[in-house]
């Protein structure tokens, strides 16, 4: 120390360095302190309790029966084999459940949204107004209200199967559920398929050589025609060609049930009502937002170009309206997945309902099963946010 | 127009002075259409354009679609006064029954303080004085003393509460499970908001902290709490916090269902705070590091009141999900405003075809107006804000 004769001599007490590693070197000790007591404690709490830790569970029979599934499940071990009813299986089942109810309500609530934030901002003062009060309304009211609503007092109160809400008596409405015809596959469908994924293909490359094209010359192709004929029109010309190998199941109704066709559960209608309805209030609002963002110059400026008013719009403000967008749009799609743990209020079997419900309920083990649907909630958050950063970046100005 | 414009016709008289005088009148035009007055605003706002026409028909009649049949249910089709089912239920004379009010007349004690015993309710009353006290004076900007406003909504109020609310040193104790309806909900939102600030603050500053080990812990709490629903936190308060504590500490239910919100809120708050920081300019900074101020009077200075100031409308937003997210808490097992609606409205002496809906509706007004007011707060202090930056 007596060699440095520039640095002014400084008690260590007040050094900045010495300062934060020994505070961080502290705020380390006690987490460690925090998790030591926690796990000892629960160690201690379970061995009372004769509660059982590990997943061992993972693979012992369920033994509940699941109102929907997307995959083969049953409760009894008979039906698939032991595999298909397990905890494991069931977690699998509520998970999928979930994803399900959450990427459906995501494309409609992102439809709705639009649309209400683009009607707040109409000239028409109904629609506007409409919108404004829309808006506040689903934002200032808790979900778990609505979503009691929507099932208690709107679904549930639909009539029953006997008196049921019919459309051509292929589309049945009543307070079991949405009933709707099935599709079912004849035995040359494949090839509609096959030709469906090759008109997308071909769609994808005529996009490309397009732009290719409008960039070396200036002239335009009718890319969104093409798009339509290569994706539907030339699937539904080989569907018709080959006979159209589809029939319908349709929904049949006694007079106290009902079956066949595909049904969706009241619980599910209302729970993606509810969703779809809430998330929509919250982008109307970062839609709204986002346009008014776009500097009235940047209109202007296309116009004085002599750009005509419906490729203003797709080419100047919505572009630069959907940088704004982007970011809380990508926050409401996460808050709509996690909303839609509120399942377990409507009795829908997503993933909180069957695992950290029932699951729970049955095995005890509350640390293993809250920290599997944690970790899960935490994966879905992580990629889509990573996602939708990555698309940011690419719509996001490009600064030299 | 036109003879304005076209070639003066050809004379064959002496020449004209000037032929391009014109020698009759013009045309009369008639007056221009009004452009102010409400016929005018009727034909710019909502019969512009063919397309104009049809939507002002369409939310005409979705306006027709949703008040008629909403007045009818809770004014003009209502029942006012009753004591049981038999004043709501349908009968031959009344085929058509709106909102049953009398049901939410005659709960409406209990949708406000949950099973709280009835001689002690005088204390929860004066917990919603303080509370709308505390409000008042910390929020209304003209208020006089808000320092000490501060003092009293965050230290005065939460104490004197707890002491009121839960008994003891002279008042008769009542345990937390009898606490319900509108109280507990407000316990909840308060207790959050009132720790979420300071901790959503500690957070925001670990968070942006040039100490690795800090940051670290501080962006994986931020990030866990975001990334997963409160109605997991919840479980986990309710199930896991139980276990990790030694048996005789073990958390009531309410204590569970506020380290959840306070948790929650916490996180998000400090995202909120963040943010704030972030928008400040670094001058600020350097400024008061010049001055010679250590990194807590820098804070307390300098930056948070000027970062807190422009948060407030994202502050006050926080709460607002707060406030909604409280009704959450009946998982844990409490009974909050709209689990005491969800049990009223099945009991078998209000059993009647409207029952539910009026319980929701009652439900929906109380939030709406809570949560209404806030944003209207919030969107005030956005505004004034905005009037002071441009200034």
């Amino acid at each position: 120390m007596r060699g440095e004769v520039q640095k002014p001599k400084v008690s260590p007490l007040y050094d900045p360095k010495v300062r934060s590693i020994f505070f961080q070197v502290a705020l380390c000790l006690f987490i460690f302190w925090l998790f030591y007591e926690a796990y000892s404690n629960a160690v201690d709490n379970l061995r009372r309790a004769k509660i059982a830790s590990g997943l061992g569970f993972w693979d012992s029979a369920a033994g509940f029966p699941i109102s929907q599934s997307l995959i083969r499940y049953s409760e009894d071990p008979s039906v698939f084999g032991a595999a298909f009813s397990s905890y494991g299986r069931a977690f699998w089942v509520g998970l999928l459940n979930t994803l399900l109810v959450a990427g459906i309500g995501i494309v409609l609530a992102t439809i709705l949204g639009f649309s209400v934030g683009v009607a707040r901002l109409s000239k028409n003062y109904l629609v506007a107004k409409i919108a404004y009060w829309y808006v506040e309304i689903v934002r200032n009211l808790p979900l778990l209200l609505q979503l009691l609503f929507w099932y208690n007092a709107v679904v549930k109160a639909l009539p029953a199967v006997v008196d049921s809400l019919a459309f051509r008596q292929s589309i049945f409405l009543n307070n079991r559920g949405l009933f709707v015809p099935a599709p079912i596959t004849g035995d040359t469908f494949w090839i509609t398929g096959i030709v469906f994924w090759l008109g997308v293909l071909g769609a994808l490359f005529y996009r490309s050589y397009a732009k290719k094209k409008q960039e070396k010359t200036g002239e335009q192709s009718p890319v969104l025609m093409m798009t339509l004929g290569l994706v539907f029109g030339l699937p539904f010309l080989v569907f018709a060609l080959s006979g159209f190998p589809m029939t319908f199941e349709y929904p049949s109704a006694t007079r106290f049930n009902i079956g066949g066709g595909i049904s969706v559960q009241p619980e599910f209608l209302a729970l993606l009502f509810g969703l779809v309805i809430y998330t929509a209030g919250f982008i109307a609002e970062a839609v709204r937002a986002g346009i008014l963002a776009v500097s009235k110059g940047q209109t202007e400026a296309a116009m004085a170009l002599g750009i005509k008013p419906k490729l203003t719009l797709n080419l100047v403000v919505i572009p630069q309206a959907l940088r704004v967008i982007i970011p809380p749009l990508t926050s409401h799609y996460l808050n709509l997945t996690k909303n839609s743990s509120l399942a377990v209020f409507v009795g829908y079997p997503d993933l909180v309902n069957i695992f950290t419900g029932t699951v729970l309920n049955q095995t005890g083990q509350a640390i293993e099963v809250v920290a599997i649907t944690m970790l899960v909630y935490l994966t879905i958050s992580l990629t889509t946010s990573m996602f939708m950063n990555w698309y940011n970046t690419r719509k996001a100005l490009v600064e030299r | 127009m036109t003879d304005m414009t076209a070639p003066p016709p050809p004379s064959s008289r002496q020449p004209a002075p000037a032929a391009y005088i014109r020698h009759n009148a013009a045309e009369v035009l008639p007056p221009p259409m009004a452009v102010s007055g409400p016929m005018a605003w009727i034909r710019d706002n909502l019969i512009s354009s063919p397309f104009n026409v049809a939507m002002t028909l369409l939310s005409a009649f979705l306006l027709y679609w949703i008040f008629v049949p909403l007045l009818s249910f809770g004014v003009f089709n209502a029942v006012w006064n009753g004591t049981d089912r038999e004043a709501c239920i349908i009968t031959a004379a009344r085929p058509t029954v709106g909102a049953c009010w009398p049901f939410v007349f005659e709960r409406f004690q209990y949708f406000v303080y949950g099973s709280y015993p009835v001689e002690e309710r005088w204390r929860p009353t004066i917990f919603f004085v303080l509370l709308i006290i505390s409000i008042v004076w910390v929020m209304r900007l003209t208020a006089p003393r808000r320092d000490i406003g501060m003092l009293f909504a965050f230290v005065f109020t939460p104490l004197v509460s707890w002491w009121l609310l839960s008994g003891g040193w002279g008042l008769r104790p009542v345990p937390t499970n009898l606490w319900g309806g509108i109280l507990i909900s407000m316990i909840v939102a308060s207790v959050g908001i009132v720790f979420s600030l300071p901790f959503g603050i500690l957070l925001a500053l670990g968070r942006r902290s040039k100490m690795p080990i800090v940051k670290l812990f501080s962006v994986a709490l931020i990030e866990f709490v975001r990334g997963v629903p409160f109605i997991t936190v919840l479980f986990m308060a309710s199930n896991m916090l139980p276990l990790f504590v030694p048996e005789q500490y073990a958390p009531d239910k309410l204590m569970r269902a506020l380290i959840a919100a306070v948790i929650f809120a916490s996180a998000y708050m400090a995202e909120v705070v963040r943010a704030g920081l972030q928008a400040l300019p670094k001058g600020q900074y350097e400024g008061a590091m010049a001055m010679g101020l250590g990194y807590w009077q820098m804070m307390r200075l300098i930056i948070l009141p000027q970062a807190l100031k422009v948060t407030i409308p994202n502050i006050v937003n926080t709460y607002i999900g707060l406030f909604k997210d409280t009704t959450l808490v009946v998982v844990v097992g409490l009974f909050d405003f709209l689990k005491t609606i969800e049990a009223s409205r099945i009991d078998p002496k209000w059993a009647a075809p409207t029952t539910s809906a009026t319980g929701y509706l009652f439900a929906a007004i109380f939030y709406f107006i809570c949560c209404y007011l806030m944003s209207r707060y919030a969107k005030a202090t956005e505004e004034r804000l905005a009037k002071a930056d441009k200034r």
